[in-house]
């Protein structure tokens, strides 16, 4: 738990957690077991099984409706779940009334109160607490001081710029040291400059504090640059839940691959599996080795999945996989030069250094990537 | 040369200019017209100018004097509109009953005698031998008048001129005045406690339920004034729909008198006027953002809390303004209370419009119509700094 | 431009106006009365075949009555009705006023061949109706009522009465349940003593009244037994027991009656015509017509005389339906009427 003044937290034993949360090895803080949720016949969380660390922060990504933010609502205690438990310290607390979860919640459109100043907006989770009055107005007025909002803290709402408003919905949040913090998309009306700075603040704010964070979101770039961990969501279930460079690198599903950034995708069969390596016959001829993220038994169907800035152009195929492919066309785009390629078949993209050789169109090449840097995944 | 900022002033202005006149139209010039008619009284004055003169002069105790008598008859003698010789008489009635039938005897009197002949008025009608309606013609020459916001609120000038209270078993203004406020009070109390509730369970529903309430709530409004009361007679009478009902579950064994009373009154026009409550705070509601209920939880407030908290401060505006409209409208009410009401539950603007309908005196009805205006202004004021007060959460 | 443009909308709004005014100024007669069945009965027996004979649309409004609504179109200018079918105080009173034209009574064959009452020098009578005691003959069978005294006798006839808001009607009842005989109700009433004494006699049965405005809510008064008996209009009466089988009885002695008469407001622009509808309206083969439709009785003479003999039995004008029957003093109404409504209000407030 959060001792006493959560913008007071000293630094180190705060640092300390994170780490700890990092190593892999933690012990759950909140655990979702089988949770499913229907309405009516449509499920919306499929049997879901789910651990939060102390200290953490898990993005929960995915599309819309895919249930990320049902999931947080179960959490929040705002939906009760068609099945299943979930515990937070080892205690059941699903079926406790949101107002007794200690949960600090921010709302996608902040849910300010709109008849109440800044100050009484954070003043309001300590009264209902039933604070004294003389540690309540203490407690709001460090709290506002520190998030820097102590010139506007009588202004309402309607009054303030979005950020500001993001930042007074954060504070009273945070402001009753709530066990752990459910962001519902809370940057995604922000515009982009603001959004990127908030990004930062939030890491901050979650480095320093060693708060625990479930943050929902649909952009993947946010979930990369923020989070310990991403649980990958599609139509009610969980297709990854890991890093966010196991995600990137080594997707275990097809979904994750085309979810999250760019990726080239080659069909074939597994031929031979050398513990976490195979080699797969591709149906447009060459033979590749990559990464094994799950099992896979020899001659099952299966993709090749390599992002774009891990491919090179060679005239030689003498790599560990080389694929002949023609250009298309190359675009300069500043900071990388983007060609297209096509071999046998198969469209695919290769993200080149800016300062690498010139390929005409029409050119003809291998397409060569580290068996390191590609994965055998699912069709 | 005209600048563009003149030209566009003057298109703003032109574009206005609709507006303005109709509202000087509609609005001002008819206020403006009751309240110089609740303080002039220039017609006695205008038809009787050498009496005027007279009388001037008169102390207004001595007998009546030969001089009043002869100015009286030259004065009959002109040739004047009877239009505006109808407004003097039907003025010098009101201030003294018996008028009328006196002066249209006299004037047929004096025009019918000859020329320059002195007439003797004791003669025609004993009634001018009575220093009274002298005095009470005296009374009515002057150009501007308090009479009738004084009687108005059952107030009189007695015979030496100073304010005195009109006898109890005269004139009953005040009374009616108050017992309006106090039924129009009891009207919005009773809208808010029903229509607070109504608005958010209807806010709260989707669908068909909450079609289901709206149209509920609005059917009264599309329905006649004269329909709506009969079906509360129907309900309310003694072996009407409730005592009833009442008797047949054996909890009354005599019915219960819930019409021809106040509360016959309140029940009914608290079913008329109940949409004007509803309306305002479902809408005030509707604009309140979903997940503020849900925020207020996240934050510690239970049910309870969040609403005493969140939510009612914020369906407080609309419950201000439904409760300014139901009164408003309440105390303007007087054919519901004339239909289901008792005795005692007659509505001021019934006396208005008894006299500005009933007896075209609309000196009175203006004096009324201007004092209930001033006092609803006053309390408008009053409710103005009362919701203007700050918000419950302390810092 | 814009500026131009805004005046000439400004002056099209304007014409558009002038155009309704001169529009109203062609209008075609226009003949106002009581609404209700009864003008139903007026439409089809006056102004549809007058419409007929005339070759010109008449227009028909209704109203609830007020010299205040006569005296605001008449001091309006050009009033936007023709003939009005007034009460008798709004008959006395708009008449001193000068709100009406004076009648042309050679139009209507001199005023001998009317109720004297019915022909004043601005109006022209209409109907003849009356205000009396009445009660549900299937309630009150054994023990009836005949009386005044006995609609003030709550040990007899337990329950509540009804009786028409305001102190017109109240207090001339008041007088004759107290004994004043129906002749001298009116000499009684003009003395401050009187007053007191019928305002004293109310007093007695002030708890027991339930007190009507509308002339349908006596009726309903008495179908649901709200009221043992009560005040009404007797063609209300008479209507009420022919189209919905009530068997409601009426007392015609010490009952009042008042006439209802044609005006024309001053300075009417159909003059002409309104002067020769009512005419129309008067002569005996049109107004016989109308005690079919509503028990009224006829001002005219002749037409009262060719009412048969079973529908004339119903009317207030008849022989025996007079006897003991008050005519309403509007002269003494027109009067007292506002200083008596003040003291109303007060006695009821108390």
């Amino acid at each position: 738990m959060l001792s006493a003044g959560f913008l007071c937290a000293s630094p180190a034993s705060a640092e300390g957690r994170v780490n700890a949360c990092c190593e892999g090895h933690l012990s759950a803080f909140i655990n979702l077991e089988r949770i499913s949720k229907s309405f009516g016949s449509f499920k919306v969380v499929d049997e879901l099984d789910l651990e939060i660390a102390q200290g953490e922060f898990l993005s929960l990504l995915g599309p819309s409706g895919s249930g990320k933010t049902t999931i947080l609502m179960m959490l929040a205690g705002f939906v009760e779940p068609t099945s299943g438990v979930i515990k937070l310290q080892g205690q059941r607390i699903d079926h406790l009334p949101a107002h007794r979860r200690n949960m600090g919640v921010v709302f996608q459109n902040y849910a300010l109160f709109p008849h109440m100043t800044v100050a009484e907006n954070v003043a309001f989770p300590l009264i209902m607490r039933g604070m004294a009055k003389a540690e309540v107005g203490e407690r709001v007025g460090r709290a506002i001081d520190m998030v820097q909002l102590t010139p506007i803290k009588d202004r309402k709402p309607a009054q303030l710029s979005g950020g500001q408003q993001q930042r007074v919905a954060l504070t009273r949040a945070l402001v009753f040291e709530p066990s752990v913090v459910l962001m519902d998309e809370p940057l995604g009306a922000l515009d982009k400059q603001l959004r990127e700075h908030m990004q930062f603040e939030l890491r901050e704010l979650h480095r320093r504090l060693g708060l625990t964070i479930v943050f929902v979101t649909h952009d993947q770039g946010e979930a990369l640059t923020m989070s310990n961990r991403i649980a990958v969501f599609n139509a009610g279930r969980i297709e990854q839940l890991a890093s966010p460079e196991a995600i990137y690198d080594r997707p275990e599903t097809r979904f994750v691959a085309e979810f999250i950034g760019e990726t080239n995708m080659f069909a074939g069969k597994v031929e031979a599996r050398d513990g976490a390596r195979a080699k797969i016959r591709l149906d447009a001829g060459p033979m590749v080795e990559a990464n094994l993220t799950s099992e896979f038994a020899s001659g099952a169907v299966a993709l090749v999945s390599v992002r774009p800035e891990r491919v090179r152009l060679a005239e030689t195929s003498n790599a560990a996989n080389a694929v002949p492919v023609k250009v298309l066309d190359t675009v300069y785009q500043g900071d990388h030069l983007r060609v297209r390629l096509a071999g046998s078949g198969v469209e695919m993209v290769a993200k080149l250094e800016r300062k690498a050789r010139a390929w005409a169109v029409g050119a003809e090449a291998f397409a060569t990537f580290d068996p390191e840097e590609c994965t055998v995944i699912a069709p | 040369m005209m600048s563009s900022v003149t030209r566009a002033r003057l298109t703003a202005l032109g574009l206005i200019t609709p507006l303005m006149a109709f509202l000087l139209v509609f609005f001002v010039w008819p206020l403006a017209t009751m309240m110089m008619a609740s303080v002039t009284d220039g017609t006695v004055r205008g038809v009787l100018p050498q009496t005027a003169t007279v009388l001037a002069q008169w102390d207004g105790v001595s007998p009546p004097n030969a001089e009043m008598s002869a100015a009286l008859v030259t004065d009959l003698r002109m040739p004047v509109d009877s239009l505006a010789f109808g407004d003097a008489v039907r003025r010098l009635n009101s201030e003294l009953s018996g008028f009328r039938s006196l002066m249209s005897r006299t004037a047929s009197a004096a025009k019918g005698a000859t020329e320059g002949q002195a007439l003797d008025l004791v003669a025609i009608d004993p009634r001018w031998g009575d220093a009274k309606y002298w005095l009470a013609m005296k009374r009515a020459m002057p150009l501007y008048t308090d009479r009738y916001l004084l009687a108005a609120a059952d107030l009189e000038r007695d015979a030496s001129g100073d304010v005195a209270a009109l006898d109890a078993n005269t004139s009953a203004n005040r009374q009616i005045m108050l017992r309006t406020f106090l039924i129009a009070a009891s009207v919005t109390l009773l809208c808010a406690a029903i229509g607070l509730p109504y608005a958010l369970i209807a806010a709260a529903t989707k669908g068909w339920v909450r079609a289901i309430l709206l149209i509920a709530v609005l059917l009264p409004l599309w329905t006649s004034l004269l329909v709506r009361t009969a079906a509360w007679f129907i309900l309310l009478q003694n072996e009407g729909l409730i005592n009833d009902a009442l008797k047949t579950i054996g909890l009354i064994s005599e019915p219960l008198p819930l019409i021809f009373n106040r509360t016959g009154v309140i029940i009914a026009m608290t079913h008329v006027l109940l949409p004007f409550m509803v309306l305002p705070i479902y809408s005030g509601l509707l604009t309140i953002p979903e997940n503020l209920m849900p925020a207020a939880a996240s934050l510690g407030a239970s049910r309870l809390k969040a609403f005493r908290y969140v939510l009612l401060p914020l369906a407080l505006p609309g419950l201000m303004s439904g409760s300014l409209l139901v009164f408003m409208v309440a105390l303007g009410y007087y054919i519901t209370p004339a239909l289901v009401g008792g005795a005692n539950d007659q509505m001021i603007s019934s006396v208005i419009a008894f006299f500005a309908t009933g007896t075209a005196n609309w000196g009175m009805a203006g004096a009324l119509g201007l004092i209930l205006l001033v006092v609803t202004t006053v309390l408008y004021l009053v409710y103005g700094r009362l919701s203007r007060s700050p918000t419950m959460v302390a810092t | 431009m814009t500026f131009k443009r805004t005046i000439s909308t400004i002056g099209a709004a304007g014409m558009a106006l002038s155009l309704v005014a001169g529009a109203a100024s062609a209008r075609d007669l226009t003949v106002v009365s009581w609404g209700g069945n009864y003008q139903d009965a007026q439409k089809k027996i006056y102004f549809e075949p007058y419409a007929q004979k005339l070759g010109k649309p008449v227009l028909d409004e209704s109203w609830d009555g007020g010299i205040g609504v006569i005296a605001a179109k008449v001091k309006a200018g050009e009033p936007n009705w023709d003939v009005v079918q007034v009460e008798t105080e709004e008959l006395e009173l708009g008449c001193t006023d000068g709100f009406y034209e004076k009648i042309d009574w050679d139009k209507l064959g001199g005023k001998d061949k009317f109720l004297a009452a019915g022909a004043h020098d601005c109006g022209v009578g209409a109907i003849v109706w009356s205000t009396m005691l009445s009660y549900d003959g299937d309630k009150l069978k054994d023990t009836v009522p005949t009386s005044w005294a006995d609609f003030w006798d709550t040990e007899k006839f337990p329950g509540k009465r009804g009786l028409r808001r305001g102190p017109k009607y109240s207090l001339e009842f008041a007088l004759m349940a107290d004994g004043v005989k129906p002749a001298d109700v009116y000499t009684v009433l003009r003395t401050p003593e009187g007053v007191d004494r019928a305002f004293k006699k109310l007093d007695e049965i002030k708890k027991d009244v339930v007190w009507w405005e509308a002339g349908a809510q006596p009726l309903q008064l008495l179908a649901s037994g709200e009221v043992v008996m009560t005040t009404a209009y007797n063609g209300r009466i008479s209507g009420i027991n022919k189209t919905e089988g009530k068997h409601f009885k009426v007392v015609w002695p010490g009952s009042i009656y008042a006439i209802d008469s044609w005006v024309v407001l001053r300075n009417s622009p159909n003059k002409d015509d309104a002067m020769n509808f009512i005419a129309f309206a008067s002569a005996p083969e049109n107004q016989s017509k109308l005690p079919e439709y509503i028990a009224y009785g006829l001002p005219q003479k002749e037409a009262a005389a060719a009412v048969p003999a079973n529908l004339a039995a119903d009317l207030p004008t008849a022989e025996t339906n007079l006897v003991d029957a008050v005519a309403l003093d509007g002269a003494f109404w027109v009067d007292n009427v506002e200083e008596l409504t003040s003291r109303f209000n007060a006695w009821l407030a108390q």
